[in-house]
């Protein structure tokens, strides 16, 4: 996790570079429209921050941004992809919507709650993984499938869960 | 104008216009929630939905713009089936918990569910219960009811001008709320109670308190600023139970300052009084009235026999009527009493002579301006209706500065602000002067030996040039400058500055002046003025509604007087400890609600209200006091029955005085000492003894810091000072102890602590030049 | 029938993302052309509206006449928006556009600003793309340093900047008004119409959102014709079309085909059904298009018109294929549950309807169905529909009626037994 700074004057919040991956963002859009980087700055920031999101961090967003604190909770809590609580190492997303669940989502969902003893929206005792159910990732033709931290992974049986999972954990 | 048909009446309308602003304005009644003609459109509840013909589906009114030809059902088979449907899913979810909800009775979704809502519900899952959330001690929370509107939100972005209120998480989890608790800080937040259709957001101060049914409403005027706010008691059982605004789109809309809405829970206070008191062998007793007002007139007159009428002075608070303000100098000019005044936190008055007061001004002009500069006002705190009418004007394109003592988020686009101290001030406005007389190649005239030799700043410039460019430019000079003890050369520069650049300068008056200037509250001719009164103190004193420590300029310069004064009467509807310590007699007075009387705000607009309740115990209206006061003195034309009798007689002189003033004033020099000065801004939630018993506005975030002094980083390093512990000021041989707090919004050479509080209250002068070190040591 | 002939059509080529890759095929030679010829625009978009290619994001709007609403003439800041936010269930062309021929899209969008007038473009990505968003990002870069963008493009004068923008998990923002909420940095909450984006867009400004396969349909149209590009599909449905063959197929996959192919062919493309089973039904558009009966679906042709006929949408041509051992209760269950997930919660009929359609299905699917309860889900559904801000009410309508419409006997089962029938899963 990176270290980052949230509180203190705006040209030294987070780090150098935070700061430089958000203000590439924020220079895409027109002057006095900072406000459209949110959203990137919020992945950038969770991404720094080992996958969630703090109020300090949110806090200190908007601060970067020059938005008041609620705008930015507004949106962290709209989207589904950003976490305002802590996170296992990896994330896996598993799509279960009507393509996936034809192709058998279920079943792997079933495979992944054994083999974790989780359920979804949980993370696993040693930290390892946080297991979601989310809806349709654009993917339903390599159904069933799954986004796990920034891969998509298609056609999943219990096996290669299994394969995969394996590579993650030792 | 287009012509449209909305449920078969022909109307001709703005082409500009909605469907539900043009069937408002026929009288048409369409159901809605989320539309509010002050706020944007949302079109989010639904409610209004009507059939458009010629469209496939219902439209809704509120965002729907009307075209030539439209013809609009808005009770057709489609359009009530539409709203039927609509309201079925604004109560699957609602806690239908109306006979324990505040706002039964006058919720907007109980009455309209009668007209469209089904007896039974088909919805058979679980209820969405929503956690209630802490917004501070004015607004009550009960989310669970909440239908999502969003009028509250849009209120907070676009009128209050600062978004505290959001809508977090998303489709049936959507919350509105603060997301993480903490007080709203708007000074403009109590009017979400009424925009909110339901019973999400509610007055936490009348929770449980009454029914709407139970409380009869009664039209006032609010008396805690200039504007005067249009208001309605509602009372029960001669109580008021709660105040809101009544619409008049000249003086306050729809809206409502926190302070006139909450002031009125000083009313129930422990400390009004309800019965006359005289002083006996140091004892207080209380007394008849008969006993209490001879006991006046007999030690005045004694005072006035023994020493003269000159021993005696009479100040009245700027918060009395206009008729109460009229018979207190009426009574005292009778007796021979010419040391009468209402400017009680005034400290100079070499420039008393000037009229300052605008004529054929209206509140609502301040939106038409395209420059506005404010001098020494925290706008927001002092008159938060006008600071919400230049906020508007802000918006419209309106270029705003502010030069005050120290910079505040004024919530809304501002071109340029600074915090200068009291010297800076004066050299910041004789540079603004001198880059208008540059730009107009004018001479000084009368000021070519006081304006600096330099050129003016940058600053300066960009001041000057938005007053010049403007065409509707407006100048509003403040409180943080008329109660300096120099604010004659501030004011001068001022006007200087507005004529130069021809702006219009507004002199942000207290609450009722304009009808104590009207009444004549103040020497005319001869007499003393508030401050010299206090000063040379004198052998008697009358005071009328006013905590003599805490509203007036010298806390112990008064006191001492006090102290020292043979005889001392206080007409007053709040009982305090100084007062019982050095006065002689004491009046009961009726309070705000309790009273009839006149306001006469910034505008001039004479505003007229009558008692609500009856007033507490045995205390009486003001005006009636000084009737009788009139009467036991001995004095003639003293013979009135009502409040209106008073006016009668009041407005004839008073015509006459609306002359503008030939009179100019051009300060000796605009040296001023470089001390350390200590601010003393009246909190907004102390300007008079009514909201210092508000317990509710005591306990506001912008109460809670009164108590704190303030210096910018620069100045606590400079002085050695360390915000972890305590720091003394001191004042000539007075101190206080105070805790400090780091604040770089305030002025280099300045000190901030709050007037009007228990401990300005032991500081001899306040706006003047103070000593700072850490306590303990020496 | 002609395969891969638009937006696929450098899919033999490995790599196929490359700027060489795209040239080889002729790629941005249309751009150099319109440039270098100093086309009018109005010459560009009459091209669009007679090649009869109508918007591939689902609501099938001609991209031509959605072009024309633009003020181009108008001084100030213009906008195209692509809507890559790609995430209709059964969805998912624009991710294989992205990441097989990105600059195909990329010369659309320079195409489509120069005709409506527009100097900066953005595509907003949906964020779990992080794949297709590298292959974006790299395709902008290779384009940049060919000088295909920034200003004074091919020294025509005409200046054009394209930027990424990413979501992050929001069905919603795929509604173009919410999509520019969300490119604003505000939640995804579409806005009332009037005004449209043509007017009043992003930043407040004229802008046009379109489809990523529409924009990468753009180069093709304007390199072959619009008679060529109209000729591929039938009157009024011009082009080809990939169609998302997902569910119960053997092979299942994107197909681009011609407008107006027979779904018998398409079926067969996509290997035929799954294990042989028999055909129970099909959702032609993705999950918000009415489900149509198999046999029914036999007969129609994929194409606006075509599965118009068959009483649902070809919407963004994601075809979900149930064989008869679905549940339709279940699978009913499922979208609705997506529509009550992915409601914004801006306005009262979807926010509020969506839970309790899904509720209501989810207890018939466990067993506690009642008998109101069909006549209540469609009563419901009709009550959503055409009330709300934007579509996602429609979306979450049409699934409920249709299912119900289509196979009412099998949901009457599911309340008189508790269970499924007995062929189901």
């Amino acid at each position: 996790m990176t270290q980052m700074l949230l509180t203190g004057p705006r040209e030294e919040l987070f780090s150098d570079d935070l700061r430089e991956q958000m203000d590439k963002w924020i220079a895409k859009y027109p002057e006095g429209q900072a406000q459209s980087a949110v959203i990137p700055c919020l992945h950038i920031l969770q991404d720094a921050n080992g996958g969630w999101l703090s109020r300090g961090i949110m806090d200190a967003l908007a601060d970067y941004l020059d938005i008041p604190a609620i705008s930015v909770y507004e949106v962290a809590t709209f989207y589904t992809m950003f976490e305002l609580e802590p996170v296992g190492k990896h994330k896996i997303s598993l799509c279960t919507n009507i393509s996936c669940m034809l192709c058998g989502s279920e079943k792997i969902m079933n495979h992944l709650q054994n083999r974790l003893n989780i359920k979804p929206g949980e993370t696993t005792e040693d930290g390892l993984f946080t297991l979601k159910e989310v809806e349709c990732l654009g993917a339903c033709v390599g159904a069933p499938m799954m986004l796990l931290d920034r891969d998509y992974h298609e056609y999943l049986t219990p096996e290669k869960i299994d394969d995969i999972l394996d590579g993650l954990s030792s | 104008m287009v012509n449209i048909e909305i449920d078969g009446i022909p109307l001709k309308v703005d082409p500009t216009k909605m469907i539900i602003q043009a069937a408002d304005e026929a009288g048409i009644d369409i159901p809605r929630f989320c539309y509010h003609k002050k706020l944007s459109i949302a079109a989010n509840c639904r409610m209004c939905l009507v059939e458009v013909d010629k469209a496939r589906k219902p439209l809704p009114a509120c965002s729907t713009p009307v075209s030539d030809g439209m013809k609009v059902f808005t009770d057709s088979k489609i359009a009530v089936n539409a709203q039927r449907s609509v309201m079925e899913f604004l109560l699957i979810n609602h806690p239908l918990d109306c006979p324990i909800c505040d706002q039964g009775g006058e919720c907007e979704l109980q009455d309209l569910s009668m007209g469209y809502g089904e007896g039974i519900s088909r919805f058979t899952e679980r209820k969405r219960a929503v956690k209630d959330k802490d917004i501070g001690p004015l607004v009550q929370t009960d989310m669970t009811r909440c239908i999502h509107c969003t009028r509250c939100l849009r209120f907070g972005q676009e009128i209050a001008g600062i978004k505290e209120l959001g809508a977090t998480g998303r489709g049936e989890h959507m919350e509105i709320g603060t997301y993480v608790e903490h007080s709203l800080v708007s000074e403009l937040s109590g009017n979400i109670i009424d925009l909110c259709p339901v019973g999400a957001l509610t007055s936490k101060p009348f929770r449980y308190k009454a029914r709407a049914w139970e409380m009869q409403a009664r039209p006032s005027i609010a008396p805690h600023d200039a504007v005067g706010s249009n208001i309605e008691l509602h009372i029960r059982n001669n109580d008021v139970m709660r105040v809101v605004p009544r619409d008049n789109e000249d003086v306050n809309e729809s809206w409502l300052s926190d302070r006139d809405r909450f002031s009125y829970l000083g009313l129930n206070s422990e400390a009004r009084l309800s019965e006359p008191m005289i002083k006996v062998d140091n004892q207080w007793q209380v007394v008849d009235w008969q006993t209490a007002l001879e006991k006046t007139v007999d030690g005045l007159k004694g005072v006035i026999n023994k020493f003269g009428a000159e021993e005696v002075a009479g100040l009245i608070s700027p918060t009395a009527t206009l008729e109460e303000a009229y018979l207190f100098q009426k009574w005292l000019r009778g007796l021979g009493i010419e040391n009468i005044d209402h400017r009680l936190r005034q400290q100079d008055f070499a420039d008393s002579d000037i009229d300052d007061s605008l004529n054929d001004w209206q509140l609502a002009d301040i939106e038409d301006s395209d420059a506005i500069v404010l001098l020494g006002s925290n706008i927001r705190s002092e008159q938060p209706i006008i600071a919400h009418r230049i906020r508007q004007a802000s918006l419209a394109g309106a270029t705003v500065s502010s030069i005050n003592l120290f910079k505040r988020d004024l919530l809304m686009p501002v071109d340029r602000q600074i915090a200068v101290n009291s010297k800076q001030m004066v050299q910041s406005l004789a540079g603004i002067a001198k880059a208008l007389l540059a730009a107009a190649r004018q001479d000084a005239g009368d000021w070519l030996d006081l304006l600096p030799e330099r050129s003016p700043s940058a600053f300066e410039h960009n001041v000057a040039l938005q007053l010049s460019n403007a065409m509707n430019a407006t100048l509003f000079v403040g409180d943080l400058i008329n109660h300096q003890p120099q604010a004659s050369i501030l004011r001068a520069l001022a006007r200087l500055v507005a004529e130069l650049s021809d702006s219009r300068l507004v002199i942000l008056p207290a609450t009722n002046s304009n009808a104590h200037k009207l009444a004549a509250t103040l020497p005319v001719d001869k007499g003393l003025n508030a401050r010299q009164s206090w000063e040379r103190a004198l052998r008697g004193y009358v005071m009328m509604g006013l905590d003599p420590m805490l509203d007036t300029a010298q806390p112990t310069v008064v006191r001492d007087a006090l102290r020292r004064a043979s005889f001392v009467v206080s007409i007053s509807s709040f009982d305090n400890d100084w007062v019982r310590q050095y006065a002689n007699v004491i009046l009961p007075m009726a309070c705000f609600a309790e009273t009839s009387g006149t306001f006469i705000g910034i505008d001039k607009r004479p505003q007229q209200f009558a008692g609500a309740v009856a007033p507490r115990g045995d205390s009486r209206p003001g005006w009636k006091i000084l009737r009788v006061l009139g009467n036991v003195s001995k004095l003639k034309g003293f013979d009135y029955i009502s409040s209106q009798d008073v006016v009668d007689e009041i407005e004839s002189p008073l015509r006459e005085t609306k002359k503008k003033s030939e009179a100019r004033f051009i300060p000796d020099s605009l040296e001023l000492d470089s001390d350390l000065m200590l601010i003393s801004e009246v909190p907004m939630y102390n300007t008079d003894s009514l909201l210092r018993h508000s317990e509710a506005l005591q306990q506001t975030p912008e109460s809670r810091h009164n108590g704190f002094a303030r210096i910018n980083s620069k100045e606590a390093e400079q002085r050695g000072l360390d915000p972890q512990h305590e720091v003394v000021i001191s004042q000539d041989d007075r101190q206080v102890t105070v805790p400090l707090e780091i604040d770089d919004d305030i002025a280099d050479g300045c000190i901030y602590l709050a007037a009007a509080t228990p401990i300005s209250a032991q500081l001899g002068s306040l706006f003047s030049q103070v000593q700072v070190r850490q306590a303990g040591a020496s | 029938m002609k395969l891969d002939q638009v937006c696929f059509r450098t899919s033999h080529l490995t790599p196929s993302w490359t700027l060489e890759a795209y040239r080889s095929v002729g790629g941005y030679q249309v751009l150099e052309s319109v440039l270098k010829n100093k086309m009018r625009p109005e010459e560009i978009i009459e091209q669009v509206k007679n090649s009869a290619l109508r918007g591939r994001g689902g609501a099938g709007f001609p991209t031509g006449l959605k072009w024309s609403f633009m003020p181009r003439r108008l001084p100030g800041e213009k906008y195209i928006v692509c809507n890559s936010d790609e995430g209709e269930p059964g969805t998912c062309k624009d991710r294989d556009i992205l990441r097989y021929n990105p600059h195909q899209l990329i010369e659309g969008m320079i195409i489509s600003g120069y005709a409506i007038g527009a100097q900066t473009g953005y595509n907003y990505i949906r964020g779990e793309f992080y794949e297709p968003i590298e292959r974006f990002e790299a395709a902008l870069e290779e384009a940049r340093q060919a000088g295909y963008l920034g200003r004074d493009i091919l020294g025509s004068g005409f200046h054009f900047e394209l930027h990424t923008h990413i979501g992050a998990g929001a069905y919603i923002c795929g509604e173009e008004t919410a999509l520019l909420e969300s490119l604003e940095g505000k939640k995804g909450q579409p806005r009332y119409k009037p005004p449209f984006p043509a007017g009043y867009g992003l930043y407040g400004k004229p802008t046009t959102i379109n489809n990523t396969e529409s924009l990468a349909s753009i180069p093709v149209i304007l390199q072959y014709g619009a008679d060529w590009f109209h000729e591929l599909g039938t009157p009024n449905n011009g082009g080809s079309k990939i169609f998302c063959m997902t569910g119960h197929v053997n092979k299942p996959g994107n197909y681009e085909v011609p407008l107006g192919t027979p779904f018998a062919d398409l079926l067969e493309l996509a290997g035929g059904m799954r294990n042989g089973n028999k055909i129970k039904a099909v959702i032609p558009g993705g999950s918000s298009t009415p489900v149509v009966p198999g046999e029914r679906m036999m007969e129609l042709e994929m194409s606006y018109d075509g599965i118009g006929k068959g009483g649902s949408m070809l919407g963004a041509g994601s075809v979900i294929v149930m064989d008869e051992t679905t549940c339709m209760v279940k699978a009913l269950q499922r979208i609705a549950y997506f529509y009550y997930e992915e409601s914004c919660g801006q306005c009262t009929p979807c926010r509020e309807g969506t839970g309790w359609l899904y509720r209501v299905i989810k207890r018939i699917e466990e067993g506690q169905g009642r008998q109101e309860d069909l006549d209540k889900l469609v009563d419901m559904a009709e009550n959503i529909n055409g009330n709300t801000i934007c579509a996602l009410g429609d979306a979450a309508a049409a699934p409920v009626i249709s299912f119900i419409k289509h196979f009412r006997d099998e949901f009457q089962y599911h309340i008189d037994h508790g269970r499924c029938m007995d062929n189901t899963a």
